[in-house]
């Protein structure tokens, strides 16, 4: 905590551009033994997940847990979860560049490359949900022998073009800021990595003319991510809103699900960056100022996710509609009460700390409530969908879904999926933005100071 | 990698400095110079004096393809196969701008990223390079006649630059 400098008090600490290249350099390469030990945890998880779902291909859904009328379970929870997930690393790299936040600079690369793998995690699960995953072609407008197209009409398929479109264009986009930083460590580096960056730094120099068009190109892709996170979950959250389930048809739901995407996105954020800080020795560029302001952020997201809670449950009331009042009714007091307090405790309620400047500036609190929040919004999902579908219109199509070993296990697998994508980059890409680090810090003048 | 022409590369610390020798440069006449620096900088930028790049106009029309391919596609295809629910109009576009949406999004980023990649291969000029330039230099690379380098060489001296050597 000693090493922190906060730039504005201390406008003399700004580290040169050569220590930037220098330290953020230095967290690349020479994995140690614990990131093997790490890696290899990890990879079993993976392993183990795989294996379940090779189990639930061979013998179909049912060892899911699925039974009428919840159809829907873990897997488009775990869906709906990773793909919020994503959605703070587009905020934080497109909206607040828009913004023209300084303090991104620091966190955006972790957060991009997050959002590029938690929608690699997320887009797994339409497939292992639909079952016969070999035929989750059908979902794309191809011609075919019957002359059959997809139904536009269906959220389904704007949900299979929103997610593509935002796996593609967050990759491009985490592939465009890369550029810059491998040029810079391929100038720097020996071996086998040398060759590496050489190849992927695409013969960047830095020129005057790559410059030009580089800037121009930045701007127009923050641009264009920025309407496109928020439709993104918008169009999942119509995955619901569409149908007329009690509970899910509600318009409040795109903005209540982006809201919560953003925040339990950030929450990941913290969850990631307080160890890259810690083992990279990051102190001096990732500070408590940071973790200050992403903590704002949850408190902002966080707040307009509780005020959508006390919202749906007023509209439930106030609508007067049966049907709605006693889904919300089962939802807080019926079997699957500990879900919903779970949600609304790590969400709701646990976020109102961060009103108090010690709890922001801690970064162990911060951690922990970091993971309180990813539960609260796993849960969040859960609720929505499994109890919603539990207790519909009729008392006898009502029904209960306990997910199975299967849905665990494949769950976990998804986690693994994620770090397992993370690790590799972190040890071999920058985690933190050389190039954009040393934007923020004045170009060294002789005549004058810093105008 | 002695691929580019003879010329005088030169590396500068200061920005202030850099942009001083770029105008005087420019003064004398010099046009196809190379200019490396670690970040975008706005200062060098106006010394160099480009106009806005294109790549703008690529994003534009990308976005433009995007939508009408929505369109097109939403309308056709729904007319190629008709669900009538209801005797009501076959095609329903409110719910095809989503697809119109998702897919201005993603041409307008395929076409930036193309026409990054066009105007940069395009005007790519072959110069002397210098790790540095990505590090903590500022670089400009001038090729020029032997008859002038004395005279180049000397410019970019006074202007400031920490190092400049000849390349064959």
């Amino acid at each position: 905590m000693a090493t922190t400098v906060h730039p504005e008090a201390a406008p003399h600490a700004h580290p040169t551009y050569h220590e930037v290249t220098r330290d953020i350099a230095a967290t690349l390469g020479n994995p140690s033994r614990s990131y093997f030990l790490l890696l290899g945890v990890v990879l079993t998880v993976l392993g183990a997940g795989a294996l379940a779902l090779l189990y639930q291909i061979r013998w179909g859904l049912g060892v899911a847990g699925y039974t009428p009328p919840v159809m829907w379970g873990v897997y488009i929870t775990t869906f709906v979860f990773w793909v919020g997930i994503a959605h703070s690393g587009t905020l934080i790299s497109a909206i607040l560049y828009l913004f023209r936040s300084a303090w991104r600079t620091a966190v955006y690369r972790t957060a991009e490359a997050m959002t590029v793998f938690a929608v690699l995690t997320a887009g797994l699960f339409p497939l292992i949900h639909v079952g016969r995953l070999w035929y989750a072609y059908w979902l794309f407008p191809y011609p075919n022998q019957r002359g059959l197209w997809v139904n536009f009409k269906s959220p389904l398929i704007w949900d299979v073009f929103a997610v593509s479109t935002y796996l593609t264009v967050s990759t491009l986009f985490l592939i465009v800021g890369l550029v810059p930083d491998i040029a810079a460590l391929r100038d720097k580096a020996t071996g086998w990595r040398k060759k590496l960056y050489q190849t992927t730094a695409l013969g960047w120099r830095g020129t005057d003319q790559q410059w030009r068009h580089y800037t121009k190109a930045y701007l127009y892709l923050a641009a264009l991510a920025t309407p496109l996170v928020l439709s993104v979950h918008s169009v999942v959250s119509w995955d619901f809103a569409m149908s007329i389930v009690p509970g899910w048809h509600a318009t409040i739901f795109a903005p209540y699900f982006v809201a919560g995407a953003i925040y339990s996105g950030v929450a990941m954020v913290v969850t990631l960056i307080v160890p890259i800080r810690k083992v990279f020795k990051l102190e001096r560029y990732i500070t408590v100022m940071h973790f200050e302001n992403l903590s704002k952020l949850l408190l902002l997201t966080g707040m307009i996710v509780g005020y959508a809670y006390l919202t749906e449950y007023f509209v439930a009331w106030y609508s007067g509609n049966p049907y709605e009042r006693a889904s919300f009714w089962n939802r807080a007091f019926g079997e699957y009460w500990w879900a919903t307090w779970t949600m609304l405790l790590c969400n709701g309620v646990l976020p109102l700390l961060l009103w108090f400047p010690k709890v922001r500036r801690s970064i162990p609190a911060l951690f922990v409530m970091s993971l309180f929040v990813n539960l609260g919004m796993w849960f969040e999902r859960f609720v929505i969908i499994v109890v919603s579908l539990s207790y519909e219109y009729e008392p006898y199509a009502m029904g209960h879904y306990t997910p199975s070993w299967v849905d665990w296990t494949i769950l976990a697998g998804s986690f693994a999926w994620f770090f397992m994508w993370f690790l590799l980059f972190a040890k071999n890409f920058p985690t933190v933005s050389i190039t954009e680090v040393k934007e923020i810090i004045p170009m060294p003048r002789r005549k004058g100071a810093h105008a | 990698m002695s691929a580019h022409p003879a010329g005088v590369l030169a590396a500068f610390r200061h920005v202030d400095e850099a942009a001083h020798a770029i105008h005087s440069l420019k003064e004398l006449g010099y046009r196809d110079f190379t200019v490396y620096t670690p970040v975008p900088n706005y200062e060098i930028a106006a010394a160099v004096g480009h106009r806005t790049s294109p790549v703008r106009l690529w994003t534009l029309i990308g976005g433009l393809t995007g939508v009408s391919l929505g369109l097109l596609m939403t309308m056709w295809m729904s007319l190629d196969y008709p669900i009538v629910v209801g005797g009501k109009p076959i095609p329903s576009v409110i719910p095809y701008i989503v697809i119109m949406f998702e897919l201005t999004i993603l041409c307008g980023a395929g076409a930036t990223i193309l026409g990054l990649i066009v105007h940069s291969i395009r005007n790519r000029k072959a110069a002397a390079y210098d790790p540095r330039f990505t590090d903590d230099h500022i670089g400009i690379f001038v090729p020029c006649a032997m008859e002038r380098r004395a005279a180049v060489e000397q410019l970019l001296q006074t202007s400031g630059a920490e190092e400049v050597r000849l390349e064959a």
